[in-house]
């Protein structure tokens, strides 16, 4: 391979879980790092995205700085991955999605047990809120999807060897898992 | 009499359907919403087999002698991949957060099917639950109107605790008892519908997390019985 | 049925006592729920808790499942309805006449919301699915009865007649004219029938001579799948039983459908002769008709029909003073669902449940309602019968093609000057009946209403047989100035709303295609959206339980496979 490829790396709404799972392939990153460059990643640090051969998004969209990083990761990569639970139906912060969503901010923010200084926070740094988490596919056109929560380093290195390697991609039933 | 199941003989006697017979022979068929102890209700379609070129549902079709069924193949798991993906579509299904995960049939024919993720726009429904019973909880998002708990009440424990409302994507489980809550009816735990939930709609109180995730019964063998799933190293999860 | 003064505001006291008569008059049968649903509905424009727990205990029902039926028919409510109660027919013919401008008008001028009785009670307005007036479209259903031909005059009138609380029996008679609109007649509609001939044959030449007219006349099921009658009643009259019934399907929901409305209306004798003649050939001795709630209004004219024929003796016990010749018919009221006209559906709803189709084998001339073999046959198939019986096979057979004999009805609506009633012979092209029922500009005919045929103005040499274009009655006409992708969402929509929810593919799949063809029409679907269409629609085709969900996918299909520019220009790129 005369060019590595470069790969964008984010979590939206997730939990990070799947980027610990991804640095739990171990060693074998030192394998992986010959054959590509991180370009935005909490890995790098590198806060934008550049154009990329293979953007990887763990985490659901559940505001609008998501929207935003996600439809930036679509415009600057050739192939956009779904990676975990939230990244592909929502996950656990979806689950927000069966309440109204004021009554959601209400109860943690106004009514709930234990909260001091009663008040939605206003800031306008802040992102706005979706009125329901989404998943990615629902947002941008997604190429690759691998579930679990998180999906296993085994899963994660073997997809990244694939891909590599111009291989078509199988996730053996064997390692199809959702939580 | 016999017909033959993805290049396999499988025999049956007269009044057997398809799955009758299959599950008989040690042989299988995804489905969801059918039981053998039960009367064949055909609603989920996921045991949707090809007989003699047509598409039939295998839990309702009677066996015919010297014919052909394909079920294992890609055309027909396709098509079952869809129906499952509808029903994770139309239900809340968030795995990760729940009991059911690892034990749950919706889940294990999933992964046989070979199901990714439902690629189709989630229903969202707002959200049900009814915990109103001292020892069972119900989540209807998680209810795929297999009609199980309400065969099992109904044929079983002679209660008609549930049965199905309304029509189309209205249609869903309902509790017979004046406040239509399931702590107010003949409901109880040791009744027979209370453990032939399939999903993790139905599902007892006071225990949680007993078997680990991953350890659990469709995370050791998967739901054909045959192929043993691999177990999958959680590194990333402290408490497995 | 009541009209709006004389319905009783609903009150406790008087609920037990109705509800217990109700129950006393069917014997406390429990297959009679949907039958006292139905009454009690119309007596208090809803069913009330007390109604429900009270018939939960006569009948021995858990009252979970009285809530489940009531929830399933669009007819029935759990919630008070307001005194005069407004359906809006709600097809593709209403809408392109008007309609919702209209239900707008109407909404304004009385200060209500669509779906929602007003607060003083007076009025709610809403709409269903279509009421089978497409050849008088716009319309709507007042407290059962139908008003054609709406226009904002009309509505105007309509909403002084309600806020001065005006009784419908005293709304002016011109606003309830249903029209017979008979625009072409050949073998069937040329003269009247004589009342008994059809019977009189029968004693003369046995059942066997009368199986064998039918079977001559190569006569198939009108209801859509074409099986032939003269086997059907044969089988059933060949299978051993105690009991067999005849079930006359009046569940015209096909939007675009009225020729079932004009024969029950204007040819009633003609169908319940063929009835009779079903059920003495068979040797059922009770016969069933469907009505759907929607025609209502023709419930006691189809009474007196069944009252005279019983003074005349062909009706009743000793047919024509035959001995053993025992058969009587009862007219039974559906609740507003399309997928009753579903025969196995429609049994389970005769037998007082919600209209879930049945799995089958086995079918319902083996084993059909109260489990005893029954025929199931559609109205304008016992209307042909009677006259085949009395005329003869080969009369028939005289007209059609090979394997379309004869002629056929038609409900011909949409955009052409003269909408109406059509008996052709079948295989006439698409374009000659255009011309008869004068259609300029047309741009695309649906036939057999959303579950049929899509032809655009390009293949109108197509012919209406079974050979080509297998034609159930529906005909609806869209000259060029329709928006086609917004009719196919209509139909989409259609089949969302009358998905009975049992099976996952049609419950979804329905749900998922209107959405998504929502999204193409509104244009803002990309390829992918197209390709979920594709997908989705295979897997409804492939694995539906019933018809329904089977041919649901079709407009949207037969669209995308028919039409491509219409895609290719609304969608966006990438």
């Amino acid at each position: 391979m005369t060019e590595k490829l470069k790969v964008a790396t984010t979590s939206l709404a997730g939990c990070f879980g799947c980027h610990m799972s991804l640095l739990d392939i171990d060693t074998r990153i030192m394998d992986l790092v010959q054959l590509v460059e991180f370009d935005r990643s909490p890995l790098t640090d590198i806060k934008t995205v550049g154009k990329c051969d293979i953007g990887i998004i763990e985490g659901g969209a559940a505001n609008t700085e998501n929207i935003e990083v996600l439809q930036m990761f679509r415009d600057n990569c050739k192939i956009l991955v779904s990676l975990g639970a939230c990244a592909l139906n929502g996950g656990v912060p979806a689950m927000r999605n069966q309440f109204d969503l004021n009554a959601c901010l209400d109860e943690s923010f106004v009514n709930g047990a234990g909260v001091v200084n009663p008040g939605v926070p206003d800031d306008p740094e802040l992102p706005s809120l979706l009125d329901k988490v989404q998943p990615l596919h629902e947002v941008v056109k997604i190429d690759y999807y691998i579930p679990g929560c998180p999906p296993s380093a085994e899963v994660i290195y073997d997809f990244l060897t694939r891909i590599l390697e111009g291989k078509p991609v199988d996730i053996p039933y064997a390692q199809i898992r959702y939580d | 009499m016999s017909f033959i199941l993805d290049g396999k003989n499988i025999p049956f006697k007269e009044g057997d359907t398809i799955m009758d017979a299959a599950l008989n022979a040690d042989t299988y068929i995804p489905h969801l919403c059918h039981d053998p102890e039960f009367v064949p209700h055909g609603s989920c379609r996921v045991c949707l087999v090809s007989c003699n070129g047509r598409y039939v549902s295998a839990c309702t079709q009677p066996a015919v002698d010297g014919s052909e069924v394909e079920s294992n193949t890609e055309a027909v798991n396709s098509i079952r991949r869809e129906l499952v993906a509808m029903l994770f579509a139309e239900g809340v299904h968030i795995c990760p957060a729940c009991e059911k995960s690892g034990s749950c049939k919706l889940q294990a024919v999933a992964y046989y099917v070979g199901l990714l993720t439902p690629r189709y726009e989630h229903f969202n429904p707002p959200g049900r639950l009814d915990a109103s019973h001292p020892d069972m909880i119900i989540d209807f998002n998680r209810c795929i109107l297999c009609e199980l708990c309400v065969r099992a009440s109904r044929d079983m424990d002679g209660k008609r605790v549930f049965s199905i409302s309304g029509r189309g994507s209205e249609a869903s489980l309902v509790i017979n008892s004046e406040s239509g809550k399931l702590g107010d009816s003949l409901f109880d735990v040791s009744d027979r519908a209370a453990d032939i939930c399939p999903v993790g709609a139905l599902l007892p109180k006071h225990k949680g997390y007993e078997v680990p995730i991953g350890q659990r019964r469709y995370d050791i063998t998967a739901i054909d019985g045959a192929a043993a799933r691999e177990p999958v190293k959680k590194s990333g999860k402290s408490d497995d | 049925m009541h009209s709006a003064t004389n319905m009783p505001r609903f009150d406790t006291e008087h609920v037990i006592p109705f509800v217990d008569s109700l129950v006393l008059s069917a014997n406390k049968r429990a297959d009679r729920l949907l039958q006292l649903l139905v009454e009690i509905q119309t007596q208090y424009s809803f069913v009330p808790d007390q109604a429900i727990l009270r018939l939960a205990e006569q009948l021995a029902i858990p009252s979970s499942e009285i809530r489940g039926i009531i929830e399933f028919y669009s007819f029935l409510h759990l919630v008070e309805q307001g005194d005069f109660q407004i359906h809006f027919s709600d097809s593709v013919i209403d809408r392109m006449s008007g309609s919702k401008v209209l239900i707008q008008q109407l909404c304004d001028r009385l200060g209500v919301s669509p779906g929602e009785p007003r607060a003083d009670g007076r009025v709610t307005v809403s709409t269903v699915s279509c009421i089978g007036m497409a050849d008088q479209a716009p319309a709507a259903l007042v407290n059962g009865y139908p008003l054609t031909k709406l226009d904002s005059k009309r509505i105007k009138a309509m909403a002084q007649l309600i806020e001065s609380s005006t009784p419908v029996d005293e709304w002016p008679a011109d606003f309830f004219l249903v029209s017979n609109n008979i625009r072409r007649r050949d073998l069937l509609l040329a003269a009247p029938f004589q009342e008994g001939s059809a019977l009189s044959h029968l004693f003369k030449t046995g059942t066997d001579g009368i199986l064998d007219k039918l079977s001559r006349s190569g006569l198939r099921g009108r209801g859509g799948a074409g099986f032939k009658t003269a086997a059907k009643w044969q089988m059933c009259r060949d299978i051993d039983a105690d009991e067999r019934y005849v079930i006359c399907n009046a569940d015209e929901g096909e939007p675009g459908s009225f020729k079932d409305r004009f024969l029950l209306e204007t040819c009633a004798d003609d169908v319940i002769e063929g009835i009779t003649l079903c059920g003495l050939i068979t040797g059922a001795n009770k016969g069933i008709i469907y009505l759907r709630v929607e025609y209502r209004y023709l419930k006691q004219h189809l009474e007196e029909r069944l009252a005279r024929r019983r003074d005349k003796a062909l009706l009743g016990e000793g047919i024509l003073d035959q001995d053993g010749a025992d058969f009587d018919i009862e007219i039974r009221l559906g609740a507003g669902a399309y997928i009753c006209g579903e025969e196995s559906a429609l049994i389970e709803s005769l037998e007082g449940k919600r209209g879930i189709p049945r799995n089958r084998p086995p079918y319902p001339v083996t084993s059909g309602y109260m489990g005893k073999p029954s025929v199931v046959n559609n109205v304008a198939t016992f209307f042909v019968a009677a006259w085949v019986a009395t005329k003869g096979g080969n009369w028939f057979a005289s007209k059609g093609t090979a394997e379309s004999i004869g002629t056929k009805l038609f409900s011909i609506s949409g955009d052409c000057r003269y909408p109406g009633i059509y008996e052709f012979p079948f295989g006439l092209t698409i374009s000659k009946v255009l011309d008869e029922c004068g259609a300029s500009e047309t741009q695309a005919v649906q036939v057999t209403g959303p579950a049929g045929n899509l032809v655009l103005s390009d293949s109108l040499e197509r012919k209406l047989c079974y050979e080509d274009l297998p034609a159930g009655g529906s005909f609806m006409i869209f000259n060029k100035s329709r928006d086609l992708l917004g009719i196919v969402k209509t139909f989409s929509d259609f089949f969302a709303h009358e998905s009975c929810g049992f099976c996952t593919p049609c419950r979804v799949g329905t749900s998922l295609i209107s959405d998504l063809v929502t999204r193409v029409h509104s244009g803002h679907a990309t390829q992918q959206e197209l390709d979920q269409i594709q997908i989705i629609a295979e897997v409804m085709n492939t694995s539906s339980r019933c018809g329904l969900g089977r041919t649901a996918s079709r407009p949207i299909m037969q669209a995308l496979q028919q039409a491509p520019e219409l895609f290719t220009h609304r969608g966006e790129t990438g």
